[in-house]
């Protein structure tokens, strides 16, 4: 077997040096000469009509530059929808809605100036459940619309599921919920947008989508009536992502105009509570979920409702049942599939893309009733889950074709090293839930491509220009690993350029667990198309025939005569230094074969499919209701581990996220308004709440992927909340159907189930709150 | 970081923004501003301190170690810095300076903790990205010397910065 050099090496983070020396530089970090600074004014209400905005206080303010509101800017339409302005002008329709901005000599004075700006509402009757604002009689957010109900019909509908109901042995159904919760990226959100003298943009931003963004930030210099100017998209280091930055903002389309209006770089950063309230959450949901199988526990339809909270405006976030769809039709083999979904306008936060893109709550309702189903029908949950997997081959009704597949190795790894079925204590219960996730792109829009040039410098080291995003998750260093594994090189000789859209091909962004695989089969097409030139040139330097060429360790041999070699530095010098000499350079744009969902939402949407099953061992307080997690067990199908250190750190991080989401995180939503906009009320995970993991890599070397590689980014979080919930149904015995399960709510179900009706604290008025 | 600095502060700064404002050492963050996230840490006296919270006043006579005056003047990095990029312990790097600093001013007071000790000391530094086991490596890999032995190719850094 081929020995490898660089793939599937621990290689530490190519960035991390920089990182633990304090030189990287993130927004926050970056100050450019003759910069103001940008505040922006939210609204006071949940919805109300702007009657009046006096700036004037504001505006004679010493140090002041710009004063900005919804009237004074053209008109600019955000979202995937175009239905939000960066200004509010007219209305607010949330809290978070921006109704003015500053900019000034700095942040002090920015900040007073807001203040000193008077705004006269008048409210209006606000919508905040998204099943009152699916009546006829609720609160309209946007009157244009005439309903509160996006007019994107999500309606997947395959088999025959009413006959399937018919011909089931046993059958569940139940309600499960998720609410609001939010990235909580350790860096704020921020932007510089500056200007050069013939009015071509340059924005500094924290951006996931880097191509896209510059194309919103196009339109808005097109508005501003600046028609071919150019918009270059810088990304300083970015402080996490998750989801968060995949669309572009009020704050970053109101930094440029704040730069337009003073003719001065503008920077505009979020403080620690304007990033919890002014940043977008995970998609609420409620699911109304039912299952049934036959009598040998073969699944024989899934039939799925779904409302989700899309808040007042719309993100990419609203295409999230189309990933939904994944596990709902294929996590295990459904011969019968009903699922619809509709997103509902409120007078909430808006949603947004967050890690797993709506996996995670359709996941926690179909492994929660898979439990359920296996209990009716008296099967064990693994053998259950093991009768119905998916295997290599398989193309779901749905039409994903399943290429490689490790579900089944995964849930028998989980089912081995934890034990399941040891004597347990009281109050001790273990879980199982398994996940299905895009891991070769998924095609939501138009290309699902991603762009690589490779420019050889005449010292045998490599440049690679990615469109690719590292956010942290360390793509960089996956890249820089496949081109050295191609050429021969070191890692250290090889340098990832992914930060400007003027040097950088394009990429549809970093999301979908998709840029291993594609950004990584992007770099490693580019480097192939290298290395046949340096063997090309090498076999005719060494005179030997180009079969035998080896290109290893920064050298270029002969596989016969191991003598006969050149420094590849010196081949690169000699095919540029001589008579009609070229320059080694190389590009690739791969876009997977993979197809955008049809009509009838059925097309395969990812190249390949990563698999995935989490087990978890938890102890329940019955007197305090505290869940403690003992033992977890993580298995993933991950076609090859490009770098395993990398790789176990995306579990270990979606792993604890995803029990943050199960446990303890939410946004309490008070009538629209934000009641916990910080870490400690918020409930983020601390070092004393991390758990023990045991990460188990399964390698199914898939032949689409580089080296054989799927996507890994998102799947950590997804099948958490039902293997804990699952656990804790098997330790105390009673089902938990809503996100987070907080103590109060096992207190509450505990007491329930024992015939006490009440269901928990009200964390709004500390009072018993009745069962619905 | 083993300069000696003579300058007015102003009475509301804060240690955090004396460091990064006035002095340009950007390598402790802001991540909340409320000493809730411990991204702002550095050593004073060898005490870590959320440098959001504490009054820049109050330095007068005092040292101050941020994550720039961590690796050694020739370039050679802190065996926490090494053990951090080695075993995973940073992703995003947010939370990096502070976390480092904070390990660092553990093991200056206890050059052998267990994990619970990690764990305590590292409460008040928030990570998202690593769901903090790769840190607890980190640390405890300096704790068993391991770290020295560990290979990382070190840039030429050159004189350090105030």
């Amino acid at each position: 077997m081929h020995e490898f050099t660089a793939i599937g090496k621990r290689v530490p983070k190519v960035d991390a040096i920089d990182k633990a020396t304090g030189r990287a530089q993130y927004i926050q970090d970056v100050k450019l000469p003759g910069m103001l600074y940008g505040k922006i004014l939210y609204s006071k209400y949940p919805h109300a009509r702007i009657v009046k905005i006096n700036t004037d206080k504001a505006k004679a303010l010493p140090g002041v530059r710009v004063v900005l509101t919804g009237d004074d800017i053209p008109p600019i339409r955000m979202g995937v929808y175009k239905d939000n302005p960066p200004l509010k002008s007219g209305k607010v329709r949330s809290y978070r809605d921006e109704v003015a901005a500053v900019a000034a000599v700095d942040l002090e004075t920015a900040k007073k100036a807001i203040d000193l700006i008077e705004v006269t509402y008048e409210a209006l009757p606000a919508v905040f459940d998204p099943e009152e604002a699916m009546q006829s009689e609720a609160p309209l957010v946007h009157e244009e619309h005439k309903t509160n109900i996006l007019k994107m019909p999500w309606k997947l509908h395959y088999g025959d599921v009413e006959a399937a109901k018919s011909e089931s042995a046993f059958q569940v159904n139940d309600r499960f919920t998720t609410t609001w919760v939010t990235h909580c990226c350790m860096g704020t959100s921020g932007a510089i947008a500056e200007f050069d003298h013939s009015n071509n943009l340059t924005i500094y931003t924290n951006t996931q989508i880097p191509s896209l963004a510059q194309k919103d930030f196009l339109e808005t210099l097109k508005a501003l009536g600046l028609k071919e100017k150019r918009a270059r998209v810088i990304k300083p280091y970015i402080g996490g992502g998750f989801g968060s930055k995949l669309d572009t903002y009020a704050y970053e389309h109101v930094c440029i105009l704040l730069a337009w209006n003073a003719r001065r770089p503008v920077k505009l950063t979020f403080d620690r509570e304007e990033e919890f309230i002014a940043t977008s959450t995970r998609q609420p949901t409620i699911t109304d979920i039912a299952m049934g199988c036959d009598k040998d526990g073969k699944l024989l339809f899934r039939d799925i409702t779904m409302i989700l909270d899309n808040g007042a405006y719309t993100s990419w976030g609203v295409t999230t049942p189309s990933v939904m769809m994944l596990p709902i039709s294929s996590l295990y083999r459904v011969p019968n599939v009903r699922y619809e979904a509709k997103c509902v306008y409120t007078n909430n936060t808006y949603s947004q893309a967050m890690r797993g893109y709506g996996n995670p709550q359709a996941t926690f309702a179909i492994e929660s009733l898979m439990d359920m189903l296996a209990e009716k029908a008296g099967i064990d949950r693994v053998e259950f889950r093991r009768i119905n997997s998916n295997q290599p081959g398989d193309v779901t009704p749905q039409c994903f074709k399943i290429t490689t597949c490790g579900l089944p190795e995964c849930i028998d790894a989980v089912a081995d090293k934890l034990n399941m079925d040891a004597e347990k204590e009281k109050g001790v219960g273990v879980g199982l839930a398994s996940l299905i996730h895009v891991g070769g792109g998924a095609r939501i829009y138009k290309s699902d491509g991603c762009g690589t040039i490779i420019k050889m410098d005449d010292y045998g080291k490599a440049n690679v220009f990615t469109g690719a995003s590292d956010m942290g998750q360390g793509s960089e260093t996956v890249i820089a690993q496949i081109v050295a594994e191609q050429l021969g090189l070191k890692v250290e000789d090889v340098h990832v350029i992914h930060q400007d859209t003027d040097v950088c091909p394009w990429d549809v962004g970093a999301h979908a667990s998709r840029t291993t695989f594609v950004a990584g089969n992007s770099a490693l097409c580019a480097a192939i198309k290298i290395k046949k030139r340096l063997v090309d040139l090498g076999a005719e330097a060494l005179k030997v025939d180009p079969k035998d060429v080896v290109l290893q360790d920064r050298f270029i041999f002969s596989k016969t005569d191991r003598e006969t070699s050149m420094p590849i530095s010196k081949l690169l010098r000699s095919s540029h230094f001589t008579h009609g000499g070229q320059m080694m350079m190389a590009d690739h744009f791969y876009d997977p074969a993979n197809e955008n969902l049809g009509r009838d939402f059925k097309g395969n949407m990812s190249a390949t499919y990563s698999f995935g099953a989490h087990g978890v061992r938890v102890k329940v307080d019955e007197e305090t209701g505290k869940v403690e997690i003992l033992d977890y067990v993580a298995a993933h199908d991950v076609g090859r581990a490009i770098n395993p250190l990398l790789l176990d750190g995306q579990v270990y991080g979606g792993v604890l996220m995803g029990i943050g989401y199960a446990l303890t995180e939410q946004v309490v939503s008070d009538k629209g308004k934000n009641m916990n906009p910080d870490f400690r009320d918020y409930k983020v995970l601390t070092a004393k709440d991390a758990i023990s993991l045991q990460p188990v890599v399964i390698e199914t070397i898939d032949e689409d992927g580089p080296y054989g590689a799927k996507g890994i980014g998102e799947p950590g979080c997804v099948p958490t909340a039902p293997a804990i919930a699952n656990a804790i149904y098997d330790a105390i015995g009673v089902r938990m159907k809503d996100l987070p399960i907080t103590p109060e709510r096992i207190l509450a179900a505990l007491k329930k189930k024992k015939g006490v009706d009440s269901c928990g604290i009200d964390p709004l008025t500390d009072k018993e709150q009745k069962c619905d | 970081n083993g300069n000696q600095i003579n300058m007015t502060i102003e009475d509301h700064w804060t240690l955090l923004h004396l460091l990064r404002e006035e002095l340009g050492l950007t390598g402790a963050k802001e991540g909340c501003g409320s000493g809730e996230c411990g991204a702002c840490t550095v050593t004073v006296d060898g005490r870590a301190v959320n440098s959001c919270l504490y009054i820049a006043a109050e330095i007068e006579g005092k040292k101050v170690v941020t994550i720039e005056g961590l690796a050694a003047r020739d370039g050679g990095l802190h065996p926490l810095q090494k053990s951090f990029v080695e075993h995973g312990g940073i992703q995003c790097g947010y939370c990096s300076p502070g976390m480092i600093m904070s390990s660092k001013a553990l093991l200056d007071e206890n050059p052998n903790p267990n994990e619970a000790d990690i764990r305590h000391a590292l409460a008040g530094n928030l990570c998202r990205c690593t769901g903090y086991i790769p840190i607890f490596e980190s640390v405890q890999a300096v704790v068993d010397k391991s770290a020295e032995d560990i290979d990382v190719v070190v840039r030429d850094f050159g004189p350090q910065p105030d």
